[in-house]
């Protein structure tokens, strides 16, 4: 059975496209047959994420307005063969993004046997956000940190249980998951930075995954390849530890605890 | 920095995490009993000051209409609060 993923969080910048990549790009490793949608009409980035930017041909407007057919926008992943990426027009306005035609593209999608779809929304609760999620079965709400972002994804998972096909149909409520972002254990081990705890209390959401900041994830992108291929790096461990956990596997929370170097490892660079 | 400095330092203060927490934990509630609230509740209070108008003088700000929802009860309270002025004057 198909499943409908949305990565969203309210807030910018706290690692929608990062995040829509590395799990994207983790699903279809495991062998399943993977597609992400770019939502963000007018501001596409996750092509220049994926490193495909320039193989974009025809966009998810296009598409929508029968100007092409699903095959022709699809751009098949150069490093995985179940991975597909479904690009955002970058020149129409918003609007463009009707329920019908999303709807329609979903549905074309999973008859092509597409395992999982899913959906990069963009910042905001506008057209685009709102229609990212309105099909979704499950969320993952990428926050950091922080006051704004908390704030906002608590926003987005009341608009996930009220503004969804899920909740109007009055179906099994959206699957709602927390993925915590750029978190810092150093800092939060000095009470500078909301704890995984904090976030919990806050939200009540439960917890996919933990991804610590590293220097690593600017670098992926600077390189157009999604974190998770760079499994040398904690951040690229622990997005798949989430893709593991989205699948049903178990796996224990890695890289949130701080260990404080010790006054000889200090010296010798231990 | 000297030896003697390092060593006079103050225990550094706590962390700001909790005051985030607490700001957090205030503006979620609050936003939360805020959602719950039907659209029509500001129309609503406009009808009332005006029909309470009718009788006697009182201000838009007099009237505070509260919705909540009591989660344990399976009920929700609509709570209509007028102040009236000490000495209002029947028209």
């Amino acid at each position: 059975m198909a499943k409908v993923i949305v990565v969203t969080s309210g807030k910018g910048g706290v690692g929608k496209t990062t995040s829509s990549a590395a799990i994207g790009t983790g699903l279809a490793m495991s062998g399943a047959k993977t597609v992400i949608i770019d939502f963000d009409i007018g501001l596409r980035n996750l092509d220049l994420i994926m490193g495909c930017e320039r193989r974009v041909v025809y966009d998810l407007i296009n598409v929508i307005n029968g100007e092409a057919n699903l095959q022709q926008a699809l751009v098949k992943d150069k490093r995985s063969s179940d991975l597909y990426i479904m690009p955002a027009s970058q020149t129409r306005n918003k609007d463009a993004l009707t329920k019908e035609g999303v709807e329609k593209v979903i549905h074309d999608l999973k008859a092509d046997g597409f395992e999982y779809i899913i959906c990069d929304s963009p910042a905001g609760i506008e057209q685009g956000a709102m229609m990212a999620l309105y099909f979704a079965d499950e969320a993952v709400v990428t926050t950091n940190p922080e006051v704004s972002s908390v704030r906002d994804s608590d926003r987005i998972t009341g608009m996930l249980s009220s503004k969804s096909y899920r909740s109007e149909q009055q179906l099994t409520p959206v699957k709602v998951h927390l993925l915590i972002t750029r978190y810092c254990p150093e800092r939060v081990e000095k009470e500078e930075m909301l704890s995984i705890d904090d976030i919990d209390d806050l939200l009540g959401i439960d917890l996919l995954g933990v991804i610590p900041e590293s220097q690593d994830v600017l670098n992926a992108s600077n390189l157009g390849e999604p974190i998770i291929l760079n499994q040398e790096c904690d951040a690229g461990k622990a997005y798949q530890d989430a893709v593991d956990r989205l699948m049903g596997i178990e796996r224990d929370l890695r890289f949130v605890t701080y260990e404080k170097k010790s006054f000889l490892s200090r010296i010798f660079g231990g | 920095m000297g030896l003697l400095q390092y060593f006079r330092q103050e225990k550094p203060k706590k962390g700001s995490a909790k005051l985030a927490k607490d700001r957090l934990q205030i503006i979620v509630a609050h936003e939360h009993s805020s959602a719950a609230r039907p659209a029509y509740l500001p129309e609503m209070q406009k009808e009332i000051v005006a029909v309470i108008r009718k009788y006697m003088e009182i201000s838009s700000n007099d009237v505070k209409c509260e919705f909540t929802d009591k989660a344990d009860d399976d009920i929700s309270v609509l709570e209509v609060n007028v102040a009236l002025p000490k000495q209002h004057t029947p028209f």
